[in-house]
């Protein structure tokens, strides 16, 4: 068996119990519905925001951000929960023993963020779209840079959730440790709070993180022209989201690298 | 014995966790084919000494090979020849039984017939269950299953049947049986003695990280140890226990003596369970004779 062929077979297996597990259905899954379902609904009355001439309704403002926060859920919170847990239940002691090799079971973890994750943003699409009534940009040029931004965030988060789960030391403490940095990057980087609304000094230390250059990108391209003005330095920055995620990738790959192991060291 | 005939050797093997040492100068070895098992109280050393020879840990000193390979540098081919059962394992459980072992099988070059393998372990009515409904001990059975999918070699046995009813004991012994008959070799431990009897070839017992004995399972502690036992009560109510090679020429002796036959006459052949506790007791006193369930 070749470990692509593995890989392929642990993809179908990761997705498996990803989609026959209550809990990362609801809380990596379904979480960005029920926020933009929430966000759209709070502010309902509020009318429509933005720069003059560019105004949109809040669940418009939100879809980006909810896009963003999936691409977050979906490889940082899902796998370092995941593999934390899957490490202190014996699973990754038991294919230590197989002949499988550790880049066949990577593949199948980064294989099902990018289906699980494929799925979800498409749906969150979909509903946007559907439901709240949200227009689409129809320029192919931003649907490419959806797709970049899409796939090199979802590798990038994939790779930081391997890292962070030799974090957690037991499996019960593996949401204690994960879910409020998850959290805490979600509200400084302009997920749940608009961006623009928030310091120039905590923008500068959420620029540190992968998030917000996540959330920038998708920002080009669902919000109208005319909110750059909004960003930092009014400029959407598409070269610097590329350079702060591919850092990031290549961190989370060397730490992944470092720190994997099917067992805890033998002291 | 020549080098070929040798699936596991173990050399001198120690080791040390900062000033404990688990494993302390420990030798044996296992022929191909063979079914080796390794008893001792919990904490004797034996889960430490498999982890070590599956590759799971690494050995401050020794020398050990396991199919001919040094285990702390054995590849992916490697361990496509071993089957492994640990002692405990949780999964999460949300496969059937049948598509996780189906999902194992491919990891292994030539696999057993996953459908074979259900019915070895006696789970056929269980093979669509998520593994989570199941009885502790039909997860255990799992445990086997996963262990034997891949047609190894060498079998790995670390506690196997903890849990298990005696009826499932009994099939497991079977399945056993008939892997040993495959050819299969197979490193058991187990503090089930009963268990060690019926399967092994060969026995080796530890006791504080020591082999303190080692041989075949009816051989085992030396014929010193196997002298049968004369127990009898005399008239004012004492106990006379005495050892003779010749109990029969004893009792006679001892009816001659009373001129009448003697009350609570027994004649006892020290059992596995009786060499095996006398064995580890005089290594370390404080022993628990609840460690053994025979």
């Amino acid at each position: 068996m070749s470990m692509l062929t593995l890989g392929a077979s642990r993809i179908g297996y990761e997705t498996k119990t990803y989609f026959r597990s209550p809990d990362t259905l609801f809380f990596t899954f379904a979480f960005p519905f029920v926020m933009l379902a929430i966000f759209s609904a709070a502010f309902s009355a509020s009318g429509e925001i933005g720069p003059p001439g560019s105004q949109i309704s809040v669940g418009a403002y939100y879809l980006p951000a909810m896009i963003a926060a999936g691409i977050l859920l979906s490889g940082v919170q899902n796998l370092a929960v995941d593999i934390a847990m899957e490490k202190s239940n014996g699973t990754l002691k038991r294919l230590g023993g197989t002949p499988l090799s550790p880049i066949s079971y990577f593949l199948g973890k980064i294989g099902q963020v990018f289906v699980t994750g494929v799925l979800q943003v498409g749906l969150l699409i979909l509903a946007g779209w559907l439901v709240l009534g949200i227009q689409l940009p129809t320029e192919p040029e931003k649907w490419l840079t959806f797709a970049w931004v899409f796939v090199l965030g979802l590798v990038t988060s994939a790779l930081v959730g391997i890292a962070l789960s030799a974090v957690p030391r037991s499996g019960k403490s593996a949401t204690a440790v994960v879910i409020p940095i998850v959290l805490l990057l979600q509200f400084i980087s302009g997920v749940y709070l608009q961006w623009n609304m928030l310091p120039e000094w905590l923008q500068n230390f959420a620029s540190l993180f992968p998030l917000k250059w996540i959330a920038q990108g998708m920002r080009y391209v669902f919000l109208p022209d005319g909110w750059e003005v909004l960003e930092q330095n009014e400029s959407w920055n598409l070269p610097g989201v590329a350079i702060a995620l591919a850092i990031w990738l290549v961190i989370g790959l060397v730490l992944s690298r470092l720190t994997f192991r099917w067992i805890r060291r033998d002291a | 014995m020549t080098t070929n005939d040798v699936a596991v050797s173990v050399r001198n093997l120690r080791k040390t966790y900062g000033p404990t040492t688990a494993v302390d100068d420990v030798s044996f070895e296992i022929r191909h084919g063979e079914t080796f098992a390794l008893l001792g109280p919990n904490g004797a050393g034996k889960s430490t000494t498999i982890e070590i020879l599956e590759g799971y840990r690494t050995r401050t000193s020794g020398a050990v090979s396991v199919l001919g390979t040094d285990p702390a540098k054995g590849g992916l081919d490697w361990k496509a020849r071993l089957g492994i059962v640990l002692q405990s394992t949780g999964e999460t459980g949300l496969l059937t039984v049948a598509e996780l072992l189906a999902h194992f099988a491919g990891f292994y070059p030539d696999p057993r017939d996953v459908d074979e393998v259900i019915t070895a372990v006696g789970l056929q009515p269980q093979a669509k269950t998520r593994i989570a409904k199941l009885s502790g001990g039909q997860q255990r059975r799992v445990d086997v299953a996963l262990g034997i999918v891949g047609r190894p070699e060498l079998l790995f046995l670390d506690e196997p049947t903890t849990g298990f009813d005696p009826e499932a004991r009994q099939h497991f012994w079977q399945l056993i049986r008939r892997l040993k008959a495959e050819g299969t070799t197979i490193l058991l431990t187990t503090h089930y003695l009963e268990e060690a009897a019926q399967l092994a070839d060969r026995a080796g017992v530890i006791a504080g990280g020591r082999l303190v004995a080692m041989g075949g399972v009816h051989e085992i502690g030396g014929s010193e140890a196997r002298v049968p036992v004369v127990r009898w009560r005399d008239a004012s109510g004492f106990v006379h226990e005495r050892r003779s090679d010749e109990p029969g020429r004893l009792v006679a002796s001892v009816v001659a003596e009373l001129g009448r036959e003697p009350d609570g006459l027994e004649v006892i052949r020290p059992s596995l369970e009786d060499v095996y506790l006398q064995l580890v007791r005089s290594v370390d006193p404080a022993a628990e004779s609840e460690e053994v369930l025979a």
